[in-house]
């Protein structure tokens, strides 16, 4: 070091509110969450065990049967979105486990006294769930690939349903965060995640269309943020019909919901 | 205001926190001058942490003013936290990161401009003597030195306050020592002000210029380690100091404990991690 410590910021410095650091924030949580990707790609193969099993097994037997009414795409090409949202969905809904082991090790603290607003903090971790659910989206979609499933070849398209996977993956884990704000402790939450990971994931159109669900639960899949998350992906990756207003629309603003529930339950977990 | 008319670093009046019916700070009253080192000194549940906490914006501050260095960290909780670098109890580096990247993360967090980045990541990293261990994961390293890391990670923002809670808890003495030699180095070097807790009062009476002790939520004894040891007789020790101003009955540690179970779990877990 070269100057004593000062007792005031530098000349220049703006206290600005949350808003103004939120970029810088986002960024540099992503970054985060890629360097420890780098250093740990074995936890992305084992990550990836089961939405293979999904694909090859799952997939491939119900495309053989034809059990499943799907517009006319083949059973493996309707399916490869879902999974692709359910890989997504299963990443996130754990990430508040890893923000509690963050808070047992003192490093929610640490983070907590940088000059990072809360709404920031939780808007970084919820895109950096975003970021590794989208690099384990890029070997699904590279299995599907082999697996025969036609996707599109318009790298727009392809960016776009990107973009849907990263914002529906923010929200599970924002999600995740009010759950690990209110039960506060990892075995609670961990007890959580399992009991409504399957409703989530069975109560959609990730595996089905909606009209065949029963119809005294169908409402859930219409209040199910991954049903439209899924809705879109087909839409961009497939070209089936899709209502992509609707989707970003409900995908935005529950991601919008829960970076500010999450934040305003984060204090609790550092109490 | 201190002597010489300039803000105290740390000025708080009539800090009170509750945590429900318990009541951990009660109406504490705290001066730490700028430069000093401030030792908090208290048995498990006296208030110590939580005190931190509040001062540092961890905790909302439920009654009370606090200022850091003129500021007041009710209204400028942004400003406040640029000026604090802050070393938990547990050991807090990210062990699935190089030392290198965690101490990369805290400069981008407090805003160092990019072009001096580099720069100041491994001018905190050589000053903690990790220049060569940079590149290794923190998984790799041993207590003593993810302490050292910690330090780095508090120091890259150039804190006017640094903020130590039991930095040397569950280390060897070896790793101890190194700790506080690099502690008083900095102090001597660039006059930071150190606000710390410690239940190793060899340690208080050593690298502290003032202690104060803490029990039951209130400040029962400030001082130098000197004046208060020969306040209580000439041939006292500050053990003999502390158990004459906190009491030495065994059901005192967890009266108003916020921390009594969940400090020695933390401090096991810490000591599990060293090793």
């Amino acid at each position: 070091m070269t100057s004593a410590a000062p007792a005031a910021p530098a000349a220049g410095w703006v206290e600005s509110t949350g808003w103004l650091r939120l970029p810088s924030r986002v960024v540099t949580l992503c970054l985060l969450e890629l360097q420890k990707l780098r250093h740990d790609p074995i936890e992305l193969l084992t990550r990836m065990i089961q939405p293979a099993l999904w694909l090859v097994i799952f997939g491939t037997t119900f495309t053989r049967l034809r059990a499943i009414p799907t517009g006319g795409v083949p059973y493996l090409d309707y399916l490869t979105p879902g999974i692709l949202a359910q890989s997504a969905l299963f990443l996130a809904i754990f990430f508040g486990v890893q923000v509690i082991g963050e808070r047992d090790a003192g490093v929610l603290a640490k983070l907590l006294v940088t000059p990072t607003p809360r709404v920031a903090l939780v808007t970084g971790k919820a895109f950096a769930a975003g970021v590794r659910a989208a690099v384990q989206g890029v070997v699904v979609l590279a299995l599907a690939l082999v697996l025969g499933v036609t996707l599109t070849s318009n790298p727009l398209r392809v960016l776009a349903a990107f973009g849907v996977l990263v914002l529906g993956a923010a929200f599970f884990a924002c999600l995740s965060l009010v759950l690990a704000g209110l039960v506060l402790r990892r075995d609670r939450l961990m007890g959580i995640g399992q009991a409504i990971i399957m409703p989530l994931f069975f109560a959609s159109n990730a595996l089905y269309p909606v009209d065949l669900i029963p119809g005294w639960i169908r409402w859930l899949a219409y209040v199910n943020p991954l049903s439209y998350q899924v809705d879109a992906l087909r839409g961009l990756l497939l070209g089936t019909p899709s209502n992509l207003p609707l989707d970003l629309a409900v995908l935005g603003v529950v991601a919008v919901l829960g970076i500010g529930t999450a934040s305003a339950l984060l204090g609790r977990l550092t109490r | 205001m201190t002597s010489d008319g300039g803000p105290a670093a740390v000025r708080c009046r009539g800090l009170t926190h509750r945590f429900s019916r318990t009541l951990a700070v009660d109406a504490l009253d705290l001066d730490v001058r700028v430069g000093e080192a401030f030792g908090l000194l208290g048995p498990n549940g006296a208030g110590k942490t939580t005190t931190i906490r509040a001062l540092i914006t961890l905790l909302p501050l439920q009654a009370g003013e606090v200022s850091l260095f003129g500021h007041d960290v009710r209204r400028r909780r942004m400003l406040v936290r640029r000026l604090i670098g802050y070393v938990p109890q547990q050991l807090s580096a990210d062990s699935s990161l190089t030392g290198r990247e965690n101490v990369a993360l805290f400069a981008r967090l407090f805003d160092v401009p990019r072009a001096q980045r580099r720069g100041r990541v491994e001018e905190v990293l050589a000053l903690m003597g990790l220049a060569e261990a940079a590149g290794r994961l923190a998984a790799t390293y041993s207590g003593g030195m993810v302490r050292r890391l910690e330090l780095a990670q508090a120091l890259v923002n150039r804190p006017a306050l640094l903020v130590l809670d039991e930095p040397t808890l569950g280390l060897d003495p070896v790793a101890r020592s190194t700790v506080w030699e690099q502690v008083a180095q900095l102090r001597e070097q660039f006059g930071t002000t150190v606000l710390m807790t410690t239940h190793y009062l060899d340690e208080a009476d050593r690298m502290c210029d003032r202690i104060g002790l803490m029990h039951r939520g209130r400040l029962r004894a400030v001082g130098a380690p000197a004046a208060l040891k020969a306040e209580l007789s000439p041939a006292a020790t500050l053990e003999d100091v502390f158990r004459h101003h906190t009491g030495d009955r065994l059901g005192d540690s967890t009266d108003g404990d916020r921390g009594g179970f969940r400090d020695v779990r933390s401090a096991r877990r810490t000591g599990r991690r060293l090793g």
